[in-house]
């Protein structure tokens, strides 16, 4: 610890205000707290203070999204007639570029944009990185995923001001954006099929409908079992298929108090009950909790709706629009068949109203307040 | 027997270095020192200049927005010094005290009859009326406001806090002749916060009793506000610290300044925590010295006048606030933590159980100034409600605070709070933003708008 504490203050004055590249100030300590928690202490207010900090909240949301990676490595391989760990290395093989070119496209951008507000590195961008490509089919071109990095990052977060300051969840955004900019390349037949050829994947195997998209047209899963769905050996996005894993990353997310439960929770039961609710009415006849397993309605309860930038802030505006990211995203799979996932659009449309419904929540407290005044005299 | 109002928000921090119950008497500290900074918003006036003799009582300099606040030296002897800082900015006022302590005299009141003015002039001429403080603001009382009530908490439940059933057990007659001398000061009600077991306090007669059940902040006389009658815009009340009742009511039936209190000296830095009997403003180095732990190369404390989470930072020849019960002193976290954030962490404490201090309840922590992370905007919500006792949101209040909205600022409730109620939201905040100063900054907005 010593010698590398020695190199970083070495380095450190040419890299401070006034040093020779003293303009890479931001960058350069970004990379100094990555390796060190730094000595600075409280001045006033509170002297101690939980050790907790934003590095290790995000940490905490990448160690959530391990399970549902790694199930989306194998399934990936497993997709072009692989098996075990060569399926698995396959998948991890076709990914890593994606991952790269995301965190590296998006982390210039973050380092450059707090190189000219002088502030220090948001840890945000450490998830939004890794998100993106779990979201995106794994056959989604590079420049792809670049583009759509760089598109989220720009306008969906630094034109706010940064992390905290957006709107929308930048890796839905990001999602979003290749979905309507690219739809040609990225939705269809072709989505879910594999151009690589290596490690003897065959590649002619894995075209085809989604379940998602013959449960929109046809009321079944296809040639896909409840099961299937649930534990991920279906077709869909990299990180996205697997409910057993999603909700393990859940339990992590839920057990280290880092996610709401009350958003997650909430938008389980509105999937849940806009999907009776059409049962009920005769529009479906799958069961309702098959909303829940296909597609990206897990993906997106656990680890997007609960994005507490873009989410309500209070916790009664979390059960409000934890229900209706839900119940929308059921609605927009229903009602409008030509767009089989409805949950990308349901949480951004959700993002858009979250402040509105704080808004009411807040009023509701200041009525309180004034209220008080009037009942006691 | 009053209801107990349950509070199911907060946190206790177990710290280690409890103050054990025993209490000793200091010996006369080598200065005694009184600091304009203590107290918010008083632009300092002095009365005396370096060399005049001064009496326990006498006043040292008064507050130039209202002349009729007087702040008096708390000991005998000869003014030593006046500290200065930029721009020439009174720091201190200090007086080397006298062997044999002189007192100025003043009237003895009977408590039951006195009238409001003689009250006010009283406290206002023994310089003990900063010990009033109101609310909305927590700045000195006007002395002529008419408060809706009073406050008085008696039990404080911040980290190492003194336990004022121990501290105060002998000093219930005083603590009734004060509550009875502030009860001539409002109309309306002087209320008594209780914990739930206080077998002294719980004697104490003259007020109206509430009994709070809680962890930290139950023991903040503004949460005990907030549910016994809350601040409406345009009410002022009053709060007043127990301790300090005590001393008021020691002026009422000694008619002198006695400013003589029991401190509790506490945290992991010290030898034995314990009770120390000292008078108000005494020198840090005289409490301590010999008292604290041996530190090793490289290592430092942080003494704070106050308790951990609100208190003062002080330097040894710097002085026991003019509102300290406790003296805190606590390793200074000046290190750096190789990958610190990505470690297990097993000596650190986190509300968050994204560390492991959730698994071990009982443990107790030796906690370091160490801001554990750097500034952010806020990220995570929800979580700093469950650290504020009140119908009122945090983040809210304090965006508003930031943007310098006054409107917003009032209808979200910044005449209910001030720095301690928020002071657990500031040590949970993984987004390290100085919540309290920014209330602070927001109050001062207020004050200055209004």
């Amino acid at each position: 610890m010593k010698a590398l504490r020695n190199i970083v203050d070495k380095l450190k004055p040419t890299f401070s205000e006034g040093g020779k590249l003293g303009f890479l100030h931001s960058t350069f300590e970004g990379f100094e707290t990555f390796l060190f928690v730094p000595d600075t202490t409280t001045t006033k207010g509170a002297h101690i203070r939980d050790c907790n900090d934003m590095k290790r909240t995000m940490i905490m949301v990448i160690v959530a999204l391990i399970p549902a990676f790694l199930f989306g490595c194998y399934w990936t391989g497993a997709q072009v007639g692989l098996e075990g760990l060569t399926a698995f290395i396959y998948g991890l093989v076709r990914i890593l570029p994606m991952v790269a070119v995301s965190y590296i496209v998006g982390l210039a951008i973050e380092f450059y944009f707090a190189q000219i507000r002088k502030h220090e590195i948001n840890e945000g961008f450490l998830v939004s990185g890794l998100l993106i490509p779990m979201i995106m089919p794994v056959s989604t071109p590079l420049w792809m995923v670049g583009l759509a990095t760089a598109f989220a990052v720009i306008f969906g977060k630094e034109v706010f001001g940064g992390t905290g300051m957006n709107v929308f969840n930048p890796a839905l955004l990001a999602r979003a954006f290749v979905f309507f900019a690219y739809t040609p390349q990225i939705s269809g037949e072709q989505v879910w099929y594999s151009n690589w050829t290596m490690m003897g994947a065959q590649v002619d195997g894995v075209t085809g409908a989604t379940a998602l998209e013959k449960l929109a047209t046809t009321g079944t899963m296809g040639e896909w079992s409840a099961m299937d769905a649930f534990l991920g050996f279906i077709p869909g996005s990299f990180g996205e298929t697997s409910t057993l894993a999603i909700l393990l990353g859940a339990v992590i997310l839920l057990g280290a108090g880092i996610a709401s439960w009350r958003t997650m929770v909430s938008v389980f039961v509105g999937g849940l009950a806009m999907g009776y609710l059409f049962q009920a009415l005769g529009v479906t006849e799958y069961p309702a909790w098959w909303h829940l397993i296909v597609g990206g309605f897990a993906f997106g309860a656990v680890f997007m709706a609960t994005d507490p930038v873009t989410s309500a802030q209070t916790n009664t505006g979390k059960y409000i629009v934890g229900f209706m990211t839900g119940a929308i995203a059921v609605l927009i799979r229903v009602v409008n068949p030509a767009y089989p996932e409805g949950m990308m659009l349901s949480i951004l449309f959700m993002n858009a109203l979250a402040p509105l419904v704080d808004y009411f929540v807040v009023e509701a407290n200041i009525n309180r307040r004034k209220n008080r005044v009037k009942t006691v005299k | 027997m009053s209801k107990i109002i349950t509070l199911r928000k907060g946190l206790d921090i177990n710290l280690a270095g409890v103050a054990a119950k025993q209490c000793k008497q200091l010996p006369m500290a080598s200065e005694y020192g009184i600091s304009p900074l203590d107290f918010e918003g008083v632009t300092p006036k002095l009365l005396v200049k370096v060399g005049d003799e001064v009496k326990a009582g006498t006043p040292l300099f008064f507050n130039k927005a209202d002349e009729r606040i007087l702040f008096t030296s708390p000991v005998s002897g000869v003014v030593a010094a006046i500290n200065r800082g930029e721009k020439r900015k009174v720091l201190s006022v200090t007086v080397t005290p006298a062997e044999k302590q002189t007192y100025e005299e003043f009237p003895k009141l009977d408590v039951k009859k006195a009238s409001r003015e003689e009250v006010v002039e009283l406290l206002l001429k023994s310089g003990l009326w900063p010990m009033i403080q109101q609310r909305p603001y927590g700045i000195i009382a006007n002395p002529s406001d008419q408060p809706k009530a009073i406050f008085i908490s008696a039990f404080d439940t911040a980290p190492l806090a003194p336990d004022y059933d121990f501290v105060l057990a002998a000093e219930r007659a005083n603590i009734e002749a004060g509550i009875a001398l502030l009860g001539r000061l409002t109309e309306g009600k002087v209320h008594l916060s209780l914990p739930t077991v206080a077998p002294v306090m719980s004697q104490v007669e003259g007020a109206e009793t509430h009994i709070f059940k809680g962890k930290h902040p139950a023991g903040n006389v503004g949460v005990q506000i907030h549910h016994i009658d809350p601040v409406n815009k345009g009410e002022v009340v009053w709060t007043v610290n127990i301790q300090d009742v005590a001393i008021i009511g020691r002026l009422a039936t000694e008619g002198k300044v006695n400013m003589c209190k029991t401190i509790a000296l506490a945290g992991s830095e010290v030898e034995a925590p314990q009770y120390y009997n000292v008078i108000s403003g005494a020198r840090i180095d005289s409490i301590v010295a010999g008292k604290l732990k041996q530190q090793q190369e490289g290592d430092s404390v942080r003494l704070i006048s106050g308790n951990v989470l609100t208190g003062a930072k002080r330097a040894e020849n710097e002085f026991l606030g003019y509102y300290a019960n406790q003296l805190t002193v606590i390793p200074e976290g000046d290190k750096f933590e190789l990958f610190g954030w990505m470690m297990p962490r097993f000596k650190k404490f986190s509300v968050s159980r994204a560390y492991f201090s959730w698994l071990c309840p009982k443990k107790e922590y030796k906690l370091d100034t160490n801001l554990n992370g750097g500034e952010r905007p806020f990220v995570v919500s929800g979580l700093y409600e469950q650290y504020l006792p009140m119908d009122i949101y945090p983040v809210y209040l304090l965006k508003a605070c930031m943007a310098g909205d006054i409107d917003k600022m009032e209808n979200l409730g910044i005449y209910e709070v001030i720095e301690e109620d928020i002071a657990l939201c500031e040590f949970v905040d993984p987004s390290k933003i100085e919540m309290q100063q920014v209330l602070r900054d927001g109050i001062n907005l207020m004050i200055k708008e209004a």
